[in-house]
């Protein structure tokens, strides 16, 4: 085990080089669905354990069932009321088990990312070998059922290896080629999008995904109330937006079917995005198109400025 | 070359579900339910009567509102018991103060222990459902089938001896089940379970003895856990159940009826300082246009099941 796996390197907040958004927006806002399966039976890990009861949990594997016959469309329904393309976090296996809410995404033009093949397996344990064969697994549901290339990854339930995000950005390049815009979500060390350090020397951004706003982690983990999470949310969006005068921030709400989509909680959620859609200048992007624009304009002023901080000189 | 890696076979990657139990179906999809009177929302209120033996010995996992000190844990055994001393009388009062008839799921060892409460449960006429031997029988796959088998008999007996009712309804305790469980409930004459909390709605259940109905109660909405295990404030848990009952009114002007079912534990809600946010919380639900109270059994059979 190491102290740090030096992937990415230090880059104070102030003083960076101006990130300029499409048409002067001041926060790029993206929404990013987990659309997951969990698995009834799944073999057990021995890192980690899928279920809290023994199989079949049904309390766990009920609500996450719940997410995919009624939450999905629910949230589908509720984002199109504000014309927002969803990035989705994509269960490879969803495509098999149900490809009828691959195609809802598909009409909305929405984007899928990799989130691994079920959210019941983990990288844990896994040697190189298989962990790239469950990437290209993902990779190629995602070109030939969600009809794209796949530049962004989420590991699966946030299980990681040492080699994880060396292993996507070279699974994608041996599959797609160098030019693709590659980006993670497994990173929260930055509320901008950062260069990332891979061992091919690959170009790959993280794309701040924020935990902090991720339903599941405020609902389940923290416990918070509904409202209280809308009210997170909307004072999230408060300081990204005042920042984003200076220099463009980056805002993402990581969602699932089974939390935000629930009747209790969608009131919320939606007052929520009410209250972020009524600015101007927020760019509704998704994990890609944000990757590609800051790839394309600001990757080089931000090495630069990375490495000027490192060498004193900033 | 191909990793034989169990972790990486997926002997249940195929169109549907990964199991047998149902068929795949989005709610959105399904054809709509209409309920009695054009009314929209079904709301369904189930009252769990329960007998948590201090001697828990099953700790395969935490059991809501289950022994948690070491022993004897009078503190927790007493405070549930308040729930059919007290408690229960003063969530009556609440639901007959807005003309709510519930179902009312029982551990069987509450109709052998206290025959006087299961007694003015029947005279009221509410329907009543299996919910197990007690909290400590529970249904899992960590225990033997012809254990599993003796539970699920054993309360069906003493229950429908009990009330002289045909008990077609099944709660397990902490909403467990094994992989058997559905199969020896339909062996068990029972029609209709409310462990799975997938939906929205009822649905059809396969099993090896025939259909079965799951008619979901909601978790979420539960009161144990938005207060016990979410830690919530019961004015944020009247506001939760205000918020789905507003949007499960608005989608079924254009979706069908809707159910919103509660669940309740007198234990819980029947304390002094709660029983105000009960009535609270069924006040405004009934004073919605187009909300329709029911039982299990009367909601199945107008969802056409």
């Amino acid at each position: 085990m190491k102290a740090d796996l030096q992937l990415y390197d230090y880059w104070s907040y102030e003083n960076r080089p101006r990130i300029r958004w499409p048409n002067g927006a001041k926060v790029a806002l993206w929404v990013a669905p987990n659309f997951e399966f969990y698995e009834f039976d799944p073999p057990r890990n021995s890192q980690r354990t899928p279920w809290k009861r023994p199989n079949p949990d049904i309390a766990g594997y009920g609500i996450r069932d719940y997410g995919n016959r009624v939450g999905a469309q629910r949230q589908m329904e509720l984002l199109d009321k504000f014309g927002i393309r969803a990035s989705v976090s994509l269960s490879a296996a969803l495509c098999d088990h149900h490809p009828e809410i691959i195609e809802m995404c598909r009409e909305r033009d929405y984007e899928f990312f990799s989130h691994g093949v079920y959210n019941t397996r983990y990288n844990y344990s896994l040697s190189q070998a298989e962990e790239r064969q469950m990437l290209k697994d993902s990779l190629e549901a995602i070109r030939h059922q969600g009809g794209q290339v796949c530049s962004g990854y989420l590991a699966p339930a946030l299980s990681h290896s040492e080699h994880t995000l060396d292993l996507f950005a070279e699974v994608s390049t041996e599959m797609f080629g160098p030019e693709v815009p590659l980006y993670s979500c497994d990173l929260f060390h930055d509320d901008q999008p950062t260069p990332l350090k891979t061992r091919s020397g690959r170009k790959m951004v993280s794309i701040p995904y924020s935990l902090e706003l991720n339903d599941t982690i405020a609902y389940v983990v923290n416990k918070v109330e509904p409202r209280r999470y809308g009210q997170i949310i909307r004072d999230a969006f408060d300081v990204l937006y005042a920042e984003g005068a200076e220099s463009g921030t980056v805002m993402c709400i990581p969602t699932h079917n089974y939390q935000v989509s629930c009747p209790h909680r969608i009131a919320a959620f939606e007052e929520a995005l009410n209250y972020i859609i009524g600015h101007e200048g927020v760019w509704l992007a998704t994990g890609r198109e944000i990757a590609q624009h800051f790839i394309s304009h600001h990757y080089d002023e931000a090495q630069a400025s990375i490495q000027a901080g490192l060498a004193g000189v900033a | 070359m191909v990793s034989q890696n169990p972790l990486l076979q997926y002997p249940h990657r195929h169109y549907g579900m990964d199991h047998k139990r149902y068929a795949w179906e989005m709610l959105h999809q399904r054809p709509r339910v209409q309920w009695p009177d054009g009314k929209k929302l079904a709301l369904w209120v189930n009252i769990s009567l329960q007998f948590f033996p201090l001697a828990q010995t099953d700790k395969t996992f935490p059991v809501p509102g289950g022994m948690r000190m070491p022993y004897p844990d009078l503190r927790h055994f007493s405070l549930r018991d308040y729930g059919n001393r007290v408690g229960i009388f003063r969530v009556l009062k609440v639901l007959d103060r807005y003309g709510i008839r519930p179902t009312v799921a029982m551990s069987a060892d509450v109709a052998t222990r206290y025959p006087t409460l299961c007694r003015r449960i029947v005279e009221r006429g509410d329907e009543v459902i299996a919910h197990g031997v007690n909290m400590d029988c529970l249904h899992h796959s960590g225990i033997d089938a012809e254990l599993e088998l003796a539970r699920v008999q054993s309360t069906c007996q003493v229950l429908r001896q009990a009330t002289g009712q045909a008990v077609s309804g099944w709660l397990s305790p902490g909403k467990s089940q094994s992989f058997i469980t559905p199969d020896l409930l339909t062996q068990n004459g029972i029609r209709y379970m409310c462990d799975w909390v997938n939906d929205d709605m009822p649905y059809v259940v396969d099993t090896k003895n025939g259909q079965l109905v799951a008619l979901p109660l909601s978790t979420e909405l539960e009161d144990t856990f938005v207060l016990l295990n979410n830690q919530h404030s019961e004015q944020s848990y009247v506001e939760q159940v205000q918020d789905a009952c507003g949007f499960l009114l608005r989608e079924a002007e254009t979706a069908g009826g809707r159910l919103l079912a509660l669940s309740i534990h007198p234990w819980l809600m029947g304390q002094p300082h709660r029983i105000g946010k009960l009535d609270q919380m069924l006040a405004h639900i009934t004073g919605q246009q187009g909300v329709w109270s029911a039982p299990a059994s009367e909601i199945i059979a107008h969802a056409g099941m």
